[in-house]
C-alpha cells in the first residue's frame, strides 16, 4: 500500500509540474470542492422561488443574476455541478469495469468468444450516441438513471477495446507464461497480474471521458429528456436560458460556462495525466 | 483490395443486421403495450385491432421480427400513425437538411484545421505553433451544443448579424442560415483536425523524400505544400467518416437551437408526440449512415494505403 500511495504521489507531482495539468487539476478540484459541499456554499436555495426578484441582471446578491422563477443562477449552477458529477462519475465508472472485465476476457479467451464480443462492440458503437440516447429515452422515459444507462452503455466499447489490446500485448509476455506454466488459473492471472497493467491506461481513458459524458447529460436536460425539473442540472439551464434568450443573457452563459470549464479541466487534467501514466499513448492518439 | 472491401462491407453487413435486431428487440422489451403506446390512452379498441394486426403484433416474436426485415428490404419502415404517410417518406424528406448542414460543417472546419495544423507543424515549436496547440485543446473542449446556443446569443440575438432561425430559402438564403449551426458544430473539429494534421506532417516531414526533395532545391514552400502536406492529410478523411456518428449527434443540437429543419428536430419533436414507428425510423437510418461511412472511411484508407488492409 505504502508503495502504491507513493506512486500515486509521484503521479500527482508529475501533472502539476505541467503548466496544463496544473489548470486541469485546479478546475477538476474546485468542481468537485464546489459538488460536495455545493448544500453548504450556495447563497440561496437552488430550487426556492421569489417571483419579486425574477430575471435580474447580475448584482452582488445575485451573483449570475435570477431566472423567470426568481431563483437564483449562481446557486442552481453551484448545485448543478453535483448532478453533472452524479451522472459522470458511476457512468464512467461502470462502463470501465463492464468494458475492462469485458475486454480482458476477450483478450485472453478462445477466439471465437473474442469475435463476438467485438461484434458486440462495434454494433454498441455504432449507433451515434445521441440518436442511441434519444431512442432509449423514447422508449423508458427520462430519468438520471436512463442517462446514466445510456453513457454507460455507449462508452463500454471504447474500454473493452483498449482493454482487450492491452491484454493481448500482455498475454504473451514472459512474466504471465511463467504464472501459466506453474498452474496459475485464469482468474488469477487476469485479476493479480493483468490488471495492475491495464487499470492505468484505462483510468486516463476515464478521466478523458468525464467531459464527454457531462456534455451528454447537459445535453439530454437541454432537450428536456434529462433530469426532470426543478433538479438543477447545467443543461436545465440552457434549456430555460434558450427560451428566455431574447430576455436575458445570463441563464445561457451561467449554464454555458461551467460545462465549457468542465470540459477544459478534465481535458487538460487527462492529456497531462496520460503523459505522466504512459508516454507511449501520445504518440498513438 | 476487392478482398478486403468484401470482408469490410460484410462485417459493416453484419453489424447492421446485429444493430437492427437489437433495436426491434429494444422496442419490445419495453414494459406495456406497444400499441397503447403508440395511440395513446384514449385510443378504441377497434382501432388498437387494427394496429396490433397491422404491426403483426399477434405474432410469435421471431416471425416479427422476419416481417420487420421483410419490409426494410422494401424500404419500408412503417406507416406514420398520426398522418397515414410512410415513415421512409418522412424521414427521407428531412435527412438533405442535416447532410447539407453536416458537409458545410466539416468543409469549413476541415479547411481552417489543415491550413493551422500544417502552419504549426512547418514552424514547430515556436509561440504559434503553441498558441495553436492551446486554441486546438480549447476548441476539441467545447461541447457543440454549448458552442451553438452561446453564438446564438451573440451573433443572431445581440449583434443580429445571422438570422436565429429556420433553413432559408434561395441560395444566399440557405447559406446565410446555415453560417451559425455550421460554425457550432465544426468548431471542435478545428482543433482535432489541426493537432492530428500536424502530428502527421511532423512524421511525413522526416521522411526521405522530402530530404530528397530539399536537396533538389526546391523551395520551402512548395516542400511543404506540395509534398508533404498532400500525404499528411490523409488520416483527416479516416477520421471525418469515423467522426459520422458525432457530426450527426452535434447536428440534432444545432438544429434544435437553431430551430431548422432536419433528422434530429425530426426526431425531437416525434419524442415530444410520442411518434414511435418515427424516432425508430430515423435511429434506424441514422445509424445505417454511420455504419456505411466507417466503412468507406476504412476502405479509402486500405486503398491509399495498402498496409491497412492486412492489419487487424
Amino acid at each position: 500500500m505504502a508503495k502504491s500511495r507513493s506512486e500515486l504521489g509521484q503521479i500527482i507531482h508529475g501533472v502539476a509540474r505541467d503548466p496544463l495539468g496544473l489548470m486541469g487539476l485546479i478546475i477538476v478540484g474546485t468542481i468537485v470542492f464546489c459538488a460536495i459541499f455545493a448544500y453548504w456554499i450556495v447563497p440561496f436555495d437552488p430550487v426556492g422561488m421569489n417571483i419579486k426578484s425574477r430575471l435580474q441582471g447580475p448584482s452582488w446578491t445575485h451573483l449570475l443574476g435570477t431566472d423567470q422563477l426568481g431563483r437564483d443562477t449562481f446557486s442552481r449552477v453551484i448545485a448543478g455541478g453535483q448532478v453533472a458529477l452524479q451522472v459522470a462519475l458511476p457512468a464512467v465508472f461502470g462502463a470501465m469495469a463492464i468494458g475492462l472485465t469485458l475486454g480482458m476476457i476477450a483478450g485472453y479467451g478462445p477466439k471465437w468468444l473474442d469475435n463476438l464480443l467485438m461484434l458486440l462492440f462495434d454494433t454498441i458503437r455504432s449507433f451515434p450516441t445521441v440518436m442511441f440516447a434519444l431512442a432509449v429515452v423514447a422508449l423508458v422515459g427520462p430519468s438520471l438513471q436512463t442517462v446514466v444507462f445510456v453513457v454507460m452503455a455507449t462508452s463500454i466499447p471504447t474500454y473493452g477495446r483498449v482493454a482487450r489490446t492491452q491484454t493481448l500485448t500482455l498475454r504473451n509476455s514472459e512474466f504471465i507464461l511463467a504464472e501459466r506454466s506453474m498452474g496459475a488459473s485464469m482468474t488469477r492471472i487476469l485479476g493479480v497480474h493483468m490488471l495492475p497493467n491495464i487499470v492505468g491506461v484505462l483510468a486516463v481513458l476515464a478521466a478523458m471521458d468525464i467531459p464527454t459524458v457531462i456534455a451528454l447529460e447537459a445535453g439530454l436536460s437541454f432537450l428536456g429528456l434529462g433530469v426532470k425539473p426543478p433538479t438543477p442540472s447545467w443543461g436545465a439551464l440552457l434549456k430555460d436560458g434558450y427560451s428566455l434568450i431574447r430576455q436575458t443573457p445570463w441563464l445561457v452563459v451561467g449554464g454555458g460556462l461551467p460545462i465549457i470549464l468542465a470540459t477544459l479541466g478534465f481535458t487538460f487534467l487527462g492529456e497531462s495525466l496520460r503523459d505522466v501514466v504512459d508516454p507511449k499513448l501520445r504518440k498513438q492518439r | 483490395m476487392l478482398l478486403y472491401a468484401t470482408r469490410r462491407f460484410g462485417l459493416a453487413l453484419l453489424i447492421l443486421i446485429v444493430a437492427v435486431t437489437v433495436m426491434f428487440l429494444m422496442i419490445r422489451a419495453v414494459p406495456g403495450d406497444p400499441v397503447q403506446i403508440m395511440l395513446g390512452p384514449r385510443a378504441t379498441p377497434e382501432l388498437q385491432a387494427r394496429l396490433t394486426a397491422e404491426l403483426a403484433l399477434d405474432q410469435p416474436i421471431w416471425k416479427q421480427l422476419l416481417i420487420f426485415y421483410g419490409n426494410l428490404m422494401q424500404g419500408d419502415l412503417g406507416i406514420d400513425v398520426f398522418s397515414g404517410r410512410s415513415v421512409t417518406e418522412i424521414v427521407f424528406q428531412q435527412l438533405p437538411h442535416t447532410l447539407w448542414l453536416i458537409l458545410g460543417s466539416i468543409t469549413w472546419s476541415a479547411a481552417l484545421g489543415i491550413a493551422l495544423g500544417a502552419y504549426a507543424a512547418a514552424h514547430p515549436n515556436t509561440v504559434i505553433d503553441r498558441v495553436t496547440a492551446a486554441i486546438s485543446v480549447s476548441f476539441v473542449a467545447a461541447p457543440a451544443f454549448v458552442v451553438a446556443l452561446l453564438s446564438l446569443l451573440i451573433f443572431a440575438v445581440n449583434l443580429q448579424w445571422f438570422p436565429a432561425i429556420g433553413a432559408g430559402e434561395g441560395f444566399w438564403g440557405r447559406l446565410n442560415h446555415l453560417v451559425l449551426p455550421a460554425f457550432a458544430i465544426g468548431l471542435s473539429w478545428v482543433g482535432y483536425i489541426a493537432r492530428l494534421v500536424r502530428a502527421s506532417m511532423l512524421e511525413v516531414m522526416g521522411e526521405s523524400h522530402i530530404r530528397t526533395a530539399r536537396a533538389f532545391g526546391i523551395n520551402e514552400r512548395r516542400v511543404v505544400m506540395v509534398y508533404a502536406l498532400r500525404i499528411a492529410i490523409l488520416p483527416v478523411v479516416t477520421v471525418i467518416g469515423v467522426g459520422m456518428g458525432f457530426l450527426l449527434s452535434s447536428a440534432v443540437f444545432a438544429e434544435i437551437v437553431f430551430a431548422r429543419p432536419g433528422l434530429g428536430k425530426l426526431v425531437i419533436d416525434s419524442i415530444t408526440t410520442r411518434n414511435y414507428p418515427i424516432v425508430m425510423g430515423s435511429v434506424l437510418i441514422s445509424t445505417g449512415l454511420f455504419v456505411v461511412s466507417t466503412a468507406l472511411a476504412d476502405l479509402i484508407n486500405a486503398w491509399l494505403d495498402p498496409r491497412a488492409r492486412t492489419a487487424k
